[in-house]
């Protein structure tokens, strides 16, 4: 310890801890060559529109016309057996199609999670995913009552949150955050479907 | 694999009644439209939505800090998991670290959670199947750990009780003394509800070989939680996809065999240890330090999509979060795991009694306010 510095030597600056730094944001990249998506590419022709990486998950976005070979090839050939999640968004305003559904899913094997997008315009009809994962069965009920989006093909497609004779679909971004006044489809000549109670001579009260 | 529905009296005349919603045995609004031949249910339909608030909905005007005391009152047993999947997402979102004794809080607070939770199932489960007994000793438990809650953050069940970036309080002086006091002696009570039931031949002959799911069944129709592990399935998201310190400290995931009421109730008394096991490894480990990372007053995620899930005591709890930049969601959708198992329900009850029924119910361990949302 010869050259031991004369000064108090300065606490090297040590790195703050990274709970005290400014947070660094995730940013998304092209995960078009990610091998989760390559293996898809491989299977079906013309099955990936654009794939995005961010904070380490990965989205593929699927021509709408593709959507059911892609599910079918990545449950029986890709063993992403298990569907964690299937759902919507709506983007009112895009131009490239209002809404996109989502698929989450995952394979247990290699715990790896993949996520499937389509963009549908509203009123356009979507292969039901039923007959590949039994476990879509509510997903979609859910998501045609939230956002009004038709699944061709699903056995049972009817309303699971709301009731029978509700008017709208609340999770789309018009339906109003304070509700609408809908009735009650138990009480049809009083309360009838899809307005409120009605004075005599039609009027709403 | 339910066994075949083999009708008794061919002639007989097919019945169908609503079971519930107002059923004290269907632990909330839920409603099953079954159809019986004789005891035998040929065909089970739920009908849920009576406890529909519009939570998603909501989330879309909410701050992010703000959605946190909505998330209470989905599954409103476990308010703690619910907390600790929202902010997870949001602080995956924008890339903040949590500092280590936040997150040995949070596993805390979500492994005591996971007892409470798992203590009502127990009590209302063995309750519907006709064991009054351990009701009583169950609660008498779970106070304790709702006592803790109140001395942490003033709430004793909906508790909001983190926030993105930490945590908002520091342990009060003392609270670990209080929980290891409560954790050592909470193995013993456990034992003491396994004497009641374990071996208790009118338990084991309403739940053996009742509700039986195979392990491939229960992957294809989603199950997650206990009613997956009960078939046999090693899975845990604390262990494929730890978050917190969840890799840090040792448990082991309990495992059924058969798939059956009485398998997964093993499973659940076992989760109960190991939970001990983890608060009792935090509380030794926990670091000193600051409980709340430097974040922004606002907080604005950038644009992009992040789905987030923990393991809560009903199974896999996912948030997606859909961002635009702003200080509200653009979408923010809830993966509730009740929901999804209650969909393997006909399934499970389909060629059994309608006291199964009851017991499937159970053992599935459904809160309404999850399903519903």
């Amino acid at each position: 310890m010869a050259d031991e510095p004369k000064v108090a030597p300065q606490e090297p600056a040590a790195p703050k801890p990274p709970w005290e730094e400014k947070p660094v944001p995730p940013v998304p990249a092209d995960a078009r060559e990610h091998p989760q998506v390559a293996e898809i590419a491989a299977l079906v022709p013309d099955a990936v529109a654009d794939a995005v990486s961010f904070a380490g998950q990965v989205t593929v976005v699927v021509p709408a016309a593709r959507l059911a070979d892609v599910c079918r090839a990545c449950k029986d050939k890709l063993d992403y057996k298990f569907l964690v999640d299937l759902t919507a968004v709506d983007w009112k305003e895009r131009a490239e199609g209002r809404f996109d559904v989502v698929y989450w899913m995952h394979r247990h094997g290699k715990s790896q999670r993949l996520r499937l997008k389509v963009r549908i315009a509203d009123g356009v009809e979507l292969p039901s995913v039923t007959g590949i994962w039994k476990v879509a069965n509510w997903m979609e009920r859910e998501v045609f009552d939230m956002f009004g989006i038709y699944f061709g093909g699903h056995p049972n497609l009817e309303r699971i949150l709301t009731w029978e004779g509700f008017n709208g679909h609340p999770l789309r971004k018009d339906f109003p955050i304070e509700g609408i006044d809908t009735g009650a489809a138990i009480y049809p000549d009083v309360y009838p479907p899809g307005g409120g109670p009605k004075k005599e001579g039609g009027e709403p009260a | 694999m339910s066994p075949e529905v083999v009708r008794p009296f061919p002639d007989s005349e097919e019945m169908e009644i609503s079971f519930g919603p107002q059923h004290p045995a269907t632990h909330g609004v839920l409603r099953v439209m079954v159809k019986l031949d004789g005891e035998k249910i040929i065909e089970a339909k739920p009908i849920i939505g009576y406890l529909h608030r519009g939570t998603e909905k909501i989330f879309e005007r909410e701050t992010y800090n703000g959605a946190i005391p909505h998330t209470d009152r989905l599954d409103y047993t476990a308010a703690a998991t619910n907390n600790q999947g929202l902010v997870g997402a949001v602080e995956r979102l924008m890339g903040i670290t949590v500092p280590p004794r936040a997150a040995y809080i949070r596993m805390m607070l979500a492994e005591l959670q996971r007892i409470a939770s798992h203590i009502i199932w127990l009590g209302t489960h063995a309750l519907d199947i006709g064991a009054q007994t351990p009701f009583f000793y169950t609660f008498q438990e779970r106070e304790k750990i709702l006592d803790l809650y109140e001395e942490y953050c003033g709430a004793r069940l909906t508790l909001n009780c983190m926030r993105v970036g930490g945590q908002p309080f520091d342990l009060p002086a003392g609270w670990t003394d209080r929980c290891r006091e409560f954790i050592d002696q909470f193995p013993a009570r456990v034992a003491e509800w396994e004497g009641l039931l374990t071996n208790n031949r009118i338990w084991k002959q309403r739940t053996i070989g009742v509700g039986v799911i195979s392990a491939a069944d229960a992957i294809e129709w989603g199950l997650t939680g206990p009613p997956l592990r009960g078939s046999g399935v090693r899975w845990d998201i604390r262990k494929v996809f730890p978050y917190d310190h969840y890799d840090e400290v040792e448990f082991e995931v309990p495992t059924g065999a058969h798939g059956d009421t009485y398998d997964r109730y093993l499973v659940r008394m076992e989760e109960m240890r190991q939970s001990v096991r983890i608060v009792r490894q935090c509380l030794d480990r926990i670091p000193d330090g600051p409980v709340l990372a430097k974040v922004p007053k606002v907080i604005k995620p950038p644009k992009g999509e992040i789905y987030f899930s923990v393991e809560g005591p009903k199974g896999e709890l996912g948030y997606y979060i859909v961002s635009n930049g702003e200080a509200t969601p653009h979408r923010l959708h809830v993966r509730p795991a009740c929901f999804i198992n209650l969909q393997a329900l006909p399934e499970m009850v389909r060629g059994y009694l309608v006291a199964d029924l009851i017991a499937v119910i159970g053992t599935l361990d459904i809160v309404l306010g999850e399903i519903d949302r």
